[in-house]
Order: C-alpha cells, then structure tokens, then sequence
C-alpha cells in the first residue's frame, strides 16, 4: 500500500485539467516511476495523487501536417525507441531513451515525466535540448507552446502554470531535417544506473558534406538544468569539417558549461569527459551525416 | 486526528487468460493485488521502488514491475505471472526446467521476474546476441547465482524454441 491521501483518476486531458484546478497541491503521476518511488521513501507521503496514465490520447508519436514530430508526454522509453518515425528521423532520442534504467523501467517511464521532474540527469533532456524540441501544455486556457530551455527553471522546478498538465513534446521539421546526432551517457554501469553526464551532439553538413552547416549540443549534469553550449556551436558553424574542428569544438564546451563536485564525480572530472564525450558525439554525428574526418 | 477515508475502486482485467475483477483500495500496489487478493505469490516483494525486478509481470505483452504501478492501472490490461506458466498437468515450461537444469535458481526470490522477462523475448520470437540479452535481462538483481547461468538457461530455451543449434563458446 502507498500512502496516499487521494487519488483522482483523469479520464481525459480536459478533465485532468478541471482535476488540476480542483486539487491545486495534488502531485501529477504519469508512469509513477519517480512519484511512486518518492513516495515510498517518504518525500511525498501522503499526498494527493492526479492520475494521467491512462490517457492514451496523449500516447504515442505522430507527425503533423507541417512536418512537426509530435511525441505524446505519455509515450514510454521503451516506444520512442521502437517508433518509426522516431527512428527515421531523431535516432538518436530512441537511442537516448533506451539507456534510462532497465527494461521495465523503459516501459513504464514517460519523457514527460523525464522533462516535467525538472532533473539534469535525464537521459532524453540533453537529447531534446540539443534538438529544440518544444514543450506543449495543456491548461484553462487551452495550448501553450514553450521552447525546452525555458520550460526548465532550476533544478527540480519547471513551468507549469496552474492548471496546466504536460502534453508533447514537439520537434520541428527545421529542427530534425538533415540532422544527425549521437548520444554519451557516461555512467558508472551499463544498467540501472543515472548519468554522471550525458552529452548529445547533432550536426547538419553541407550537400557536399565538407561543411558543418550548423552543430548542437547539450549537457545534462553540467549544470543545475540540461544546458547548450553557444560557444562550441557558434565556433563550428560553418566550418570545414576536419578532425581539428572537432578539437576546438570539444575544448570550446569549457566556456558554457559549468558542473559541480558530487560524491558521482568530482567538477574537474566532469569538465574532463564533458570535452571528451562532446569529441567523441560530434565525431560520430558526423560520420552518421556522411561526412569524412 | 482526521479519519482518513479509504478510497476503493473496481478493477476488471484479464489474469493468465481469466478474465477477473475485484474492489481494491486506490492506494494498493499492483503487486498488493496480485499477492493479497489472488495469491499469485511469484510475484515477489523485493525492494519495492522498481531497482530488483522481483516482482516483475507482463502487461499487454510487456515488462513491468508490479511493485511500481497502481493496481487500479490495471483496468482492461491483460496481466500474466509466472503461475500463468504451469501445464494443464501442473508441468512447468521450457524455461522454467532450463533453468533448473542450467542450476539458475539458488535461493529462488528473484527467479519469477527473470522468468517472465525471459517469457517476453522468448515469445517475439527473434534470435538475439549475448549483449542483447544481458540487456534485456538487466532490470533484475540476483545475489547467488552470478547471472551466467541465467543466462545460459534463457540462451538455451531461446536456440530450442527457434529449432537452431545452440553455438559453442
């Protein structure tokens, strides 16, 4: 048994939330694999639960009209990795998300859970931040559209607004067209174990493949929230593709990011594999882009 | 101090091919359900926060640990354990005699999540590599045996199953 106040069933997103608005202090549960476990411990004993899991409308990803790929907040690990659409076109979000935990766990976590628990570790953030995937929320007053980096406030603290329940994650066509990315989780196990960092490049080249047309990157645990480094993007736009570029692109990660000392790794470790890990992704994104270094 | 108001809800599934349905209170686990009201009692109370795979079930086909999933969740799902295994005779399967056969059992507990993580990549049918099943085999702890011989057992059933030799070394 858990010890819970209540638990409100959401039987569609409208009703989550009315449901949200009723119980203002209620913790929102998607899979529960951060909510349930919490409240085993004891951190959130006795609360007042709003259930979403069943709302299979918000399961599943699909690409609109426009070419967004849209992600439903409740579609689990485990099927964002195996999705077509997802495969074809941001590979390297599936191949993120295949590294979060277990097998069971793959199945029962959603990647709106993973961005709405506000923590740098999770294995999709880095991946979406490096991507700029858009955050959709559903509230009173209907869609909101919000870029990732915003919807991140502090450690532990995203934006959702009274009301409000996570409801995709949005990647635009601009965003994932010709871009091909790879995914470094440094940890201290293969399985079961949370990320000391994760660093996802991506990078769109030139039609002759000579020129990084534009290269991204984002760190989980290399701050209090998953973050970008401008400084190594801005330093290989443009430039032609070569083993040296990949050097200066990695070393020019010092300049954003900024992790600390934890009993996982120590800060000097951590900026150590943040330039080998940003090396060794953008290497490779550019080997899957077709490019030659 | 205010009386706390228990919340109950009715829940109808399918369990090991029976369809079933039972009032449980809200805050129950699906693992509570499963071992307090049906006496399906494989599944096992392990660490209870999804990290030992103790008391992993298949829904709709898939792995999860019942230990982190609300038993009112499993309204409409289709949920088999390891019990759901057993011959009409009570004979045990493929896997089960494999892995005693292959000694992956020494004290048993966490033997029926291993299990029915076996029972779902054994039944999509596809040939997998070693790497591929440490993986899919990573989501479960067990202290006695040193995993190889699991894993062995599952390697085995896997070759039996797909009629194919099973490759030496």
């Amino acid at each position: 048994m858990y010890d819970m106040k209540a638990l409100y069933q959401a039987k569609s997103v409208e009703d989550a939330v009315v449901l949200r608005l009723a119980h203002p202090e209620a913790q929102i549960i998607a899979g529960g694999s951060d909510v349930l476990v919490q409240m085993r411990e004891g951190r959130r004993a006795g609360a007042e639960l709003i259930s979403i899991q069943t709302l299979d409308e918000i399961r599943g990803v699909s690409m609109e009209d426009d070419g967004t790929l849209r992600i439903g907040s409740l579609t689990s690990f485990s099927h964002i990795t195996r999705d077509p659409l997802i495969q074809k076109y941001i590979r390297v979000l599936g191949e993120a998300v295949d590294q979060v935990g277990g097998p069971q766990i793959r199945n029962i976590g959603t990647i709106g859970g993973n961005t709405c628990n506000g923590v740098t570790s999770a294995d999709s953030a880095s991946t979406l931040h490096a991507w700029d995937a858009i955050v959709e929320l559903t509230g009173p007053q209907g869609v909101r559209r919000q870029p990732i980096a915003e919807f991140y406030i502090k450690a532990g603290q995203v934006d959702i607004r009274e009301g409000e329940i996570q409801t995709a994650i949005l990647i635009p066509r601009e965003s994932y067209e010709n871009c091909f990315g790879h995914y470094i989780k440094y940890a201290m196990r293969n399985a079961m174990d949370i990320a000391t960092l994760g660093t996802s490049v991506n990078v769109r080249l030139s039609a002759d493949k000579k020129t990084v047309e534009r290269a991204r990157v984002a760190f989980g645990v290399a701050g209090p929230v998953p973050l970008r480094a401008a400084h190594a993007e801005a330093l290989a736009a443009g430039q032609p593709v070569s083993l040296d570029l990949a050097d200066r692109f990695a070393r020019a990660v010092k300049e954003d990011i900024n992790p600390r000392d934890s009993w996982r790794a120590a800060k000097d470790f951590r900026l150590h594999i943040a330039v080998e890990s940003a090396r060794r992704a953008f290497i490779e994104s550019v080997k899957l882009a077709g490019g030659a270094l | 101090m205010e009386k706390h108001q228990i919340q109950y809800q009715t829940v109808h599934f399918n369990l090991n091919g029976k369809d079933v349905e039972k009032t449980v209170d809200v805050r129950a686990s699906l693992t509570d359900m499963l071992r307090n009201d049906y006496h399906t009692l494989s599944v096992k109370k392990g660490c209870e926060v999804g990290e030992c795979g103790a008391c992993n079930v298949l829904i709709d086909g898939e792995t999860f640990n019942s230990c982190i999933y609300l038993a009112v969740w499993a309204e409409g799902k289709r949920i088999r354990t390891l019990e759901g295994l057993m011959g009409p005779e009570g004979e045990l399967s493929d896997i089960q005699q494999a892995f005693i056969d292959e000694a992956a059992i020494q004290c048993g507990f966490c033997t029926p999540g291993f299990i029915m993580s076996a029972v779902e990549l054994l039944e999509s049918g596809r040939e997998y590599t070693d790497e591929e099943l440490r993986k899919l085999l990573s989501g479960h702890l067990c202290r006695c045996t040193g995993y190889e011989n699991i894993l062995r057992a599952v390697k085995k059933t896997m070759y039996r199953r797909l009629g194919k030799e099973m490759p030496t070394a």
